[in-house]
This record gives structure tokens, sequence and C-alpha cells, in this order.
């Protein structure tokens, strides 16, 4: 079967449109994705767990309510990928750690409950860094995510795997969780659409935290327009999560639809400064660019706009993350499930001897790395110099954020300062791999959304390049309207969407 | 701020409790010297009046009410246990001899 000529190659919202206008049915647009799999993802690994059968009883279920005209909302059927830091009741749900090894969830997240609710079949659960912390997927104790454009690269990180499973048209939708940029880098090295929404705009109950001030679920898909519609169907309050704002969301689909009509007259877009110069590919800079003139064009003021204190954003990241999460892996104590590994040659050991046993056997490099560093940056004599500085950072952050959209709706830069690298490139250099997330961190930290979408391909190596998109808190709205409006500016300069030239990979050897 | 001896990393994995091989402690400390190094760069960024923030968002006790929900049975809860006994989390010993 050619890949051009299967449902795997429409948006989410083409499926929709299909489905409801009974020219496709669930069930053989999730076969074919099914299939989509089974074809490609052998050297791709973008997928740890693929439930061919759930996705199938899932797709039956919604063509019998769709024939019985009671389908649950507009992706009634529309097959999913979710990231497998996100719960599943009845499938695994690893983080891409061996201390979770076949561990299988007694409840749904909130966002996997709704997904369900809604009808959309879940085709697996993705690949990604070992407890979402990595740039590259190859932090995953269950190997690497290859990069669709170049299997000899990596599709970013942490989530990697839902990313490229969008990409090679595996899914026409994913979830993706975002810490530090984990939806948005693996979406601009991948050339594909990836949101993170406003710190608590959507629920994170169920999802394995990493970073508790710092994590958010968003969608991740092909385009802006699918992005709207998964966002608005997976975000609002939820009493589970206390962290949840009590609020209703914007019309995400609205404003993606308006931006779309390319106009964005009255809209001011600001450059933030810092984040661009030495250390910046210069063919993602000139994509960059050109982006810039088309928004002008649709009628856009642009703008620079200085934010001083985000060159120090990387290393507030690297105090604030390894502190919550050394404290959130504590609870990986080979007690109550997951591994459990007896140290060798004691008789009768410990509970303790046990834990630590575990932790060594269970833990990868990087995640070793980041307790580490977290108990050095918490313990006694050193908080205050380490954390309660970062904290104090964090502030003036968040001030650069406010006083920035007090002049602008929305802040513009690249996403992630490079193209995909090799594979093996950065993995023993923990300081090179963080600079991937130099532009899309300080969103996370004063917990303002942000939307990456592909901005065109570099001229030195041919590889996808993205552009970044910030807004204030509870304004996601703007993210797509300005997001559709230069999608809609590019693909009608390329003639269609990026991922056209995206390589087919059917016939590539596993 | 100071450099982080092998030793310090030791202690540290002590205190996470993860057990590390001197292969490890070769590898890992020099790595998170040079992490350390590189945040240094944050002292004296913001003044002492300016107040730490620990959350994107300013909230505080979120309750809920108080009624009792459906949740987990016992068997939900341990279906995934390594070792479970009369509806119980089975252990290692937590206590020492000499205790």
């Amino acid at each position: 079967m050619s890949a051009t000529s299967t449902s795997t190659r429409l948006s989410a919202t083409k499926i929709a449109a299909g489905l409801a206008a009974g020219e496709l049915t669930s069930q053989q647009v999730t076969r074919e994705h099914l299939e989509r799999i089974e074809a490609v993802d052998g050297p791709v690994h973008a997928f740890l767990h693929v439930d061919a059968d759930g996705a199938m009883a899932a797709a039956a279920e919604s063509d019998a309510r769709r024939e019985a005209g009671a389908e649950r909302g507009p992706l009634d059927g529309v097959p999913i990928a979710v990231k497998d830091v996100l719960a599943t009741t009845g499938l695994p749900t690893t983080c891409g750690s061996k201390i979770l090894e076949g561990w299988v969830p007694p409840y749904d997240a909130t966002v996997v409950r709704l997904v369900k609710e809604a009808g959309l079949p879940i085709l697996g659960k993705t690949n990604m860094d070992e407890f979402a912390m990595g740039s590259s997927t190859e932090h995953s104790a269950y190997g690497p995510t290859r990069n669709p454009w170049d299997l000899e690269r990596i599709p970013g990180g942490s989530g990697g795997g839902s990313a490229a499973a969008v990409a090679a048209f595996m899914a026409p939708l994913a979830l993706g969780t975002d810490t530090g940029g984990s939806i948005r880098q693996p979406g601009a090295v991948t050339g594909t659409v990836g949101v993170k929404p406003t710190y608590g705009g959507v629920s994170r109950y169920g999802l394995v935290a990493l970073a508790n001030s710092l994590d958010q679920v968003g969608p991740v898909t092909r385009t802006v327009a699918d992005s709207a519609a998964l966002h608005a169907l997976i975000g609002g309050h939820d009493r589970r999560d206390s962290t949840s704002i009590d609020q209703p969301l914007p019309d995400l689909v609205a404003a993606a639809r308006q931006g779309a009509a390319a106009d964005l007259s009255g809209m001011k877009v600001g450059v933030i400064t810092e984040l661009s110069g030495e250390g910046w590919q210069p063919g993602v800079m000139s994509r960059f660019t050109e982006s810039l003139a088309l928004l002008e064009q649709a009628g856009a003021e642009v703008v620079e706009v200085s934010c001083p204190t985000f060159v120090h954003a990387l290393a507030t990241y690297y105090l604030i993350l390894p502190a919550e999460a050394s404290s959130n892996l504590a609870k990986f104590d080979a007690m109550r499930y997951g591994l459990r590994v007896l140290p060798e040659g004691v008789d009768s050991p410990s509970a303790e001897e046990v834990m630590r046993a575990t932790r060594d056997a269970g833990f990868g490099d990087e995640v070793k790395r980041r307790i580490i560093l977290g108990t050095y940056a918490l313990s006694s004599g050193y908080y205050d110099a380490y954390y309660g500085t970062a904290q104090r950072v964090r502030t003036l952050i968040s001030r650069d954020f406010e006083a920035a959209f007090g002049r602008v709706d929305v802040l513009v830069s690249p996403t992630a300062p490079t193209t995909a690298f090799k594979l093996g490139e950065k993995l023993d250099d923990p300081l090179a791999m963080y600079l991937n997330d130099l532009a899309t961190i300080p969103a996370n930290l004063a917990g303002v959304p942000g939307i990456s979408l592909p901005s065109g391909l570099a001229d030195e190596d041919g590889l996808p390049a993205g552009f970044q998109v910030l807004a204030p808190a509870m304004a996601d709205d703007r993210l797509y309207r300005v997001g559709a409006a230069l999608e809609a500016a590019l693909h009608d300069r390329w003639g269609g969407p990026l991922l056209d030239k995206v390589p087919a990979l059917e016939g590539v050897a596993r | 701020m100071p450099e982080i001896s092998r030793d310090e990393v030791a202690h540290l994995a002590t205190l996470a409790r993860i057990d590390l091989s001197d292969a490890e402690l070769d590898h890992l400390a020099p790595q998170l010297s040079v992490i350390l190094e590189s945040v240094a760069s944050l002292t004296g960024v913001a003044g002492d009046d300016v107040p730490p923030t620990s959350h994107a968002l300013p909230m505080t006790n979120v309750f809920r009410d108080d009624v009792v929900e459906p949740s987990l049975s016992a068997e939900e809860a341990l279906a995934m246990a390594p070792q479970a006994e009369e509806q119980r989390f089975a252990v290692p010993r937590i206590l020492g001899d000499e205790q």
C-alpha cells in the first residue's frame, strides 16, 4: 500500500471531517495507522507499546456510535498516541525507565480519561527520555527513537516518540508533556507542531511528575488547527489536580480558524533579543527571519523586546528541576510497585539495601545525575545558595515576561538553536545536551504557554527548524491565531506542508 | 560555588538511596562539577529583596469537600506490588539485627 493514498497522510481535522461525512470509518483509519506503524516503526522506534486490539475495539465502538448518531465530539474515532509518562489502565506505563518495566497503572491520567471518553482509539504508548529527562530520547532505557527526516539523527526529547510518530504518519495526534521544552523542541526538529499550554490549563493528574512546578501536558500534531482541537479536548479545570486553573479555556479552535485567514492586523509581535546570536545555527535563523517577514505581511507589527534575565533561565532550570525531580523520584523505592532488586551477596537484606540496589539497577545515568544534583541543591548548607537563588531568579524571569507582555501581544524566537543532531553526539556531555532547551525553558519557569511550528528546512543540512510563539498565561488562543497565520503563509510559499518532504521510510530495513 | 568531590557524590548517593559503583562515581563526579560550575553564574543575579517563586501560579490550599469517594480497591492497589501478603505490601526487613 502506498503511504500517500491512505488516511495516514490526512490531518486529524480532515480525518474528523471524513468520518463525519461517512467517507471514512474509524476502523479503516485506525487499521491504516496500525499498518503504518507495522511498516515503519521498526527503524523509527517511536512506540514502546502498540495496542492494536484495544485500538481496533475502540474504533469499532466509535463507528457504532456514529452509525447511531451518538458520536461524542468532533474527534470521536480519530486515533491518538500517548506518551509513556501518562498513566493508562490496561497499558504499560514505563516512563522510558527500567524501574517501571511492565507497570500497568490502576487508574487513567485525566487527559487519558478525556481522550477515551471522547472516543479516540489509543494506538499505543510513545518512547521518551527516561522520566522525561533529556532532549534527544536517547536516555530511554528501551533504546532511542530516530528522526524520520534522517534515521541517524535524534528526534528531540523528551517526547521524541510522540513527535516521530506524528512526523512519520503513524498517528495524526499524540499527547506529550513539556517540562523544559519536551513537546516544543521535538516538534522543531521533526517538522511537527507542539504546544505547551499555560501551566494549570491542562490537568497533570496521572502524569508521572518530573518537576511539578514546570510539567504540563499538551498536543503533538502536524497542523496548528489539530493542536487547537486536541488542546480544547484535554484542557480545562480538574479537581484532581490542585494546580489546575478553575477558569474556562479561551476558544482555541476559533482562534486557529481566525488565524488561518492570515490576518494579523493589530497584533504586536516581540522578537526576544536574548534568544539569537552566537550558537544559533544560521539556517535556523534564516528561516526565523523569513517567518517574521511573513507575519509582517499578514499585518502584524514586529518589534524587538529584551528579556535580560532569560540568559539565566538555563542555569535556573538546572537547579529547580533536579531539586523537584529528586524529591519526586524518591517514590521509586521498590516497596509498592515497580522493580525490586535484591543486593548481591547479602543475606536477608534490609529495606534500605534493597532500595539502594533497585535504584542503582533501575535508573539510567541521566536520572542518577539529576537526582544527585537535586539532592545536593536541597541539602542543608547549600539550599539557600542553590535552590533559593534559583527561585529568586525565577521571579525575575516572570517579571521579564510581564514587562514584555505589557508591550507586545506575543513573543517569538526560534524554538531550538540547531536542527537535529546525530545520535550519540551529545549523550555524554550533559551541558551540551541542556543547551537545546535554551529558548523553551523560560516559558516553563514562568508558566506561560508556547507553540512550536515548522519554519522550513535549514540550508546547511536540509533539516526542519522550528518557530516558537509565547503568550501570556491563559492567552493560549494567541498561540493558535499567530501559529495558524504563519502556517498558512508558509504553506502558500512551500506549496503544501513541510512534511510532504519527509522521507517515506517504507522499505527501510529494520 | 564549590566544586563537588568524589566523596561528596558518594555521600549524596547514600542520601538519595542509590548504590553507585566506583566506575559510576568516577564518571559522574566530574560531570556534576561541570554542571555546578555553569549554574554558579546565578550568584548575585537576584538581590535579597526579590521574593522566591516556587510555583508559576500563586495558589494556596486548594481543598475539596470532605466526603468519601470511591477509590482503588486493595486488590487494585496491590496488583503491581513486587510482593504482597494478606492484603498488604510485603517489604524487606526495616530494622537491623541490633535494633
